[in-house]
């Protein structure tokens, strides 16, 4: 019964309010943005969200994940959705929700009591919705960190061809299982497109190599032979092959070197490319 | 001295922010490349340890100043099973899980102080040491 009749005087004192009250809350918020958002937008936006609120409210509830805020929370969803899309910052984004307050605080100076208890009313009720609309801002972040992820991880593995029958796998950054299947996929898919018989898997831009990448590129040069092609590994620089002994992992027949020059030559010898020197530049038939 | 950076890990993210907080730490404390190199990739272990054998754990890193030595510490600490033979857990090319086998052993001859305390149901706690020459 008393929640009832708070939300009662609390729909009365946003009416009453009003026009005020929005444009009081539309300044807030616009100039938060920083201008932003345009200033017409931020006034469709809040006054959808004014509009979904007070039919929440007329529904005498106050809880905010019930079923009369679904229409507000729906809004505020997408209000989150594009305020993080366009990198907008938490606290701005929260902001547009908890503007609302400020806005209606002067109601407070020279309110009746039944005002101050619908003031702490909505007061409560908008910490619920600022927190649902950071939950939700956050969420989009999250997907947008993993698209983007994804997306690093097709970029960060390409397959170039070096020569004729010989192509070329440069890694840069942390081999783990998610990228080794991608870029094991992409090596063997390109071994048999362009008929190769010689790949290079060049791990210059790897910063360390502990067992788990170690056991990785096993894997990788296993399934590059029974494929009938053979795996050179190189950019083995001194610090990696001295902390490669030390781990005590095998290599075992796997071609190895140090720069991917070297590695070339090699893969080219394999492949019967014989190459020649005249006078000081040299030359690969 | 600094303040010991700690970091949980949780996730193979938390495997990569380990090995990049070491590595900072190994550069500050001004170790050859070679040095920093082998404590990141035992970093990287042990870190992997915690996540896949310890369900995840903590990792502390300072730089540390005795008798007149500098180098970097660094304490994996889980909650996990814990080890129930610890010298055949540092056995080579000995796992439980399918590694290689070579990870706790590997990263003992990387580093130059190993200290690993573990018992059956009370987790483990490995603490490595590397001194800058």
């Amino acid at each position: 019964m008393a929640a009832a009749s708070g939300t009662e005087s609390l729909v009365t004192l946003l009416s009453r309010a009003g026009e005020d009250l929005a444009a009081g809350w539309v300044d807030r918020v616009s100039s938060s943005l920083g201008g932003r958002v345009s200033k017409a937008e931020v006034e469709s936006e809040l006054r959808e969200l004014y509009t979904a609120l007070l039919a929440a409210l007329r529904q005498e509830s106050v809880d905010v994940y019930g079923e009369a805020f679904g229409e507000l929370r729906a809004l505020l969803t997408e209000l989150s959705r594009s305020r993080a899309r366009q990198g907008f910052s938490p606290t701005e984004t929260a902001l547009s929700v908890f503007s609302l307050k400020q806005a209606l605080e002067p109601v407070l100076s020279d309110g009746n009591e039944d005002d101050v208890r619908a003031y702490l009313q909505l007061s409560s009720l908008l910490d619920g919705l600022g927190l649902f609309t950071i939950e939700a801002y956050t969420r989009t972040r999250e997907e947008l960190i993993a698209a983007q992820a994804e997306q690093l991880l097709e970029l960060s593995t390409p397959v170039v061809k070096l020569w004729d029958g010989v192509i070329g796998v440069p890694l840069v950054g942390t081999l783990d299982s998610a990228r080794t299947m991608v870029v094991m996929e992409k090596m063997l898919q390109s071994l048999l497109d362009t008929g190769s018989e010689q790949a290079i898997i060049d791990i210059t831009g790897v910063p360390a190599v502990d067992t788990e990448v170690a056991q990785h590129l096993l894997k990788t040069v296993v399934a590059a032979r029974l494929m009938g092609a053979e795996c050179t590994i190189s950019g083995i620089r001194p610090q990696i092959a001295q902390t490669i002994v030390a781990l005590g992992i095998d290599f075992g027949d796997i071609a190895t070197k140090a720069t991917l020059a070297d590695a070339l030559r090699h893969a080219l010898r394999r492949a019967g490319t014989t190459l020649s020197t005249t006078s000081g530049t040299g030359v690969a038939r | 001295m600094t303040e010991p950076a700690v970091l949980s890990i949780t996730g193979n993210n938390g495997v990569v922010m380990a090995r990049q907080t070491v590595r900072s730490l190994a550069q500050d404390c001004r170790l050859s490349l070679v040095e920093q190199t082998k404590l990141v990739t035992a970093a990287s272990e042990l870190a992997r340890n915690a996540l896949i054998y310890g369900g995840g754990g903590t990792m502390t890193a300072s730089i540390v100043d005795e008798f007149g030595r500098r180098g970097v510490r660094v304490v994996f600490a889980d909650q996990g099973p814990g080890i129930a033979d610890v010298d055949l857990a540092l056995t080579d090319g000995w796992t439980s899980g399918n590694g290689m086998g070579l990870g706790l052993s590997g990263s003992r001859r990387l580093v130059d102080d190993f200290v690993l305390d573990s018992a059956v149901g009370r987790g483990t706690t490995v603490t490595i040491t590397k001194w800058a020459r």
